[in-house]
């Protein structure tokens, strides 16, 4: 293959105008998810989480995996996968450090386990390729629905739980003083992940989770310390990512995830750049008085 | 004067160790209270009695006129200071803003007031020139101001402060006690301000618990911190000289725990 048919099978925009009418159901996907990785990866980010995102997204894969085995449904089979794996991090790991060697443990554990349900597999392959790398154009209306629903009634959970999780999230200690319940929430809030980290494999994969829950979120915060604006960036640099990413694979033949990733990936380098001019500028919100005035 | 916090036969044993028995007390509104002794005399566990968070093995505690319970609004908490990940998204009006609404479900609803409630504890503690900081950059002394008006913000009618000076330097343990002792006899707060310092808060102090080998001893700085009181807890010979209003305890038991902050109070009348 040449490099021009490298390009071609990456940017294609020929009949464009009639692909996208094909495909409105994985965009509008695209946007929900977006959505929701951006509310959720700012709580991730604030709770330190991310590496917990990629042991729950592994466990998610083998409960795929095995109900492709066993012919059950897949977004069946990832929730259950990732809602025991969120529950058992929330139940087992109280301190960091801890939580980070369960994760350790448990990932390895997942992952072996949806290779071997895959190769006892015996379908079609590009549905076992799917479950890793995802595969949003093949979104079905009844499927979207279910993952609007599903997605509503998780994003009306985080705002019920907004600020007392916000408060068990960044000031524990203070929090558990004023009886803020921290550790129902933290439970809850690992449903919620895993929940959503299901959600998201359907249409990133298993492998590139972290692109939808965490990266957005990571941008957003090397640009900004206001709690609103965190989330506002956040969300909008995740339905960037899913939405675009779709668009700009349509043309192609490859896979919707590794657009999702790029453009994830660029939007953090950008947030990371003016982030580090600021800090070398010393630009913080401080009022500076000069010596004088303040004397 | 009806007392604010009242402790009556209270006890606190783990299983065969007694931290302590028979606790009777009362504390008044405008009232500083100090919560002396050597590390794991139960200072920070009489703290949370107080919040809630630990059950007594015996006896009752009631604070403002009902007994202790989880959350309770009339109590303000100032934590030691520890500090933030420099990436929290928090800047400082944000952890104030957590002590006016953040034990609150949902979302923040009438955002103008909330604010201008939070500019007003910003001017109490002087921090209104960093209310946009991010808290992780922050140095220690600012963060403790903060935290004193993330405790003021409901308004409690008893401070619970937990070593609130702790890994401060001097200047700044003085300008947060003061705000401290400000919100207490000026303002009429009780505080119960656990340390194992009592020098910074020498000036403001009314009465002191002592806890110390399973035995307390409650009264003024000046009843509670002679020699022959302290000697007679420590079961030991235990001498407190005085200098200049300041107290240094030399020859604790447990000297290692100690060292550190003796070294300090001689740093203190030398420098």
């Amino acid at each position: 293959m040449d490099l021009d048919n490298v390009l071609h099978s990456i940017f294609n925009f020929e009949n464009y105008g009639e692909l996208l009418v094909l495909v409105q159901n994985s965009i509008w996907a695209g946007a929900v998810l977006g959505l929701l990785g951006g509310l959720m990866g700012t709580f991730v980010m604030k709770r330190d989480l991310a590496f917990a995102v990629h042991g729950i997204s592994e466990l998610s894969f083998a409960g795929a995996a095995f109900a492709l085995l066993i012919g059950a449904d897949i977004v069946l089979g990832s929730l259950a996968g990732s809602v025991i794996a969120a529950l058992v991090l929330g139940l087992m790991g109280v301190r960091a450090r801890e939580k980070n060697s369960i994760i350790g443990v448990i990932m390895p554990f997942g992952l072996g386990l949806g290779i071997l349900f895959l190769s006892l597999y015996e379908g079609r392959a590009a549905n076992k390729f799917g479950l890793l790398t995802g595969q949003i154009v093949s979104v079905g209306t009844v499927q979207l629905q279910v993952l609007a629903v599903v997605a509503v009634l998780v994003m009306l959970a985080l705002v019920a739980i907004w600020r007392p999780l916000t408060f068990a999230s960044v000031d524990p200690h203070v929090a558990t003083a004023r009886g803020v319940p921290v550790r129902a929430l933290s439970l809850a809030f690992m449903v919620l992940l895993g929940i959503s980290v299901a959600l998201s494999i359907q249409i990133v994969g298993a492998l590139l989770v972290l692109a939808l829950l965490i990266t957005p979120a990571a941008a957003a915060l090397r640009v900004t310390s206001s709690p609103r604006l965190v989330v506002i960036l956040s969300v909008a640099f995740a339905m960037t990512a899913t939405v675009g990413g779709i668009l700009l694979a349509l043309g192609g033949r490859l896979p919707i995830s590794p657009y999702v990733t790029t453009l994830s990936f660029l939007i953090y380098v950008a947030c990371r750049t003016i982030g580090g001019f600021r800090a070398r500028r010393g630009i913080n919100g401080r009022v500076l008085r000069s010596p004088v005035s303040a004397a | 004067m009806t007392p604010v916090v009242s402790l009556r036969g209270a006890s606190l044993a783990f299983g065969q160790r007694t931290l302590w028995e028979g606790l009777d007390l009362d504390i008044n509104p405008g009232e500083f209270f100090a919560v002396l002794g050597p590390n794991g005399s139960g200072k920070t566990t009489f703290l949370k009695v107080l919040l809630g968070l630990q059950e007594l093995s015996a006896g009752t505690a009631v604070l403002d006129g009902r007994p202790v319970a989880r959350g309770s609004r009339g109590i303000g908490y100032v934590p030691q200071q520890k500090s933030f990940d420099p990436d929290t998204p928090l800047r400082a009006r944000d952890l104030v803003g957590l002590g006016v609404d953040g034990h609150r479900w949902g979302l923040r609803i009438g955002a103008a007031r909330v604010n201008r409630r939070i500019d007003e504890l910003l001017g109490l503690v002087g921090a209104a020139d960093y209310a946009k900081v991010p808290v992780g950059q922050l140095s220690g002394g600012e963060q403790q101001r903060l935290r004193v008006a993330q405790a003021l913000a409901t308004d409690p009618k008893v401070l619970l402060c937990d070593e609130p000076l702790l890994s401060l330097d001097l200047q700044h343990q003085q300008a947060v006690s003061a705000l401290i002792n400000k919100q207490c006899h000026e303002r009429d707060s009780a505080v119960v301000f656990v340390t194992h310092e009592i020098n910074p808060i020498m000036d403001y102090v009314d009465r002191v618990l002592y806890l110390a080998g399973g035995r307390f001893r409650v009264g003024t700085p000046e009843e509670v911190m002679t020699t022959e009181v302290l000697s007679d807890l420590y079961g030991s010979h235990v001498e407190v000289i005085q200098a200049n209003g300041r107290m240094i305890v030399v020859g604790l038991p447990d000297a290692a725990t100690h060292h550190h902050e003796d070294a300090h109070a001689v740093a203190e009348e030398v420098g």
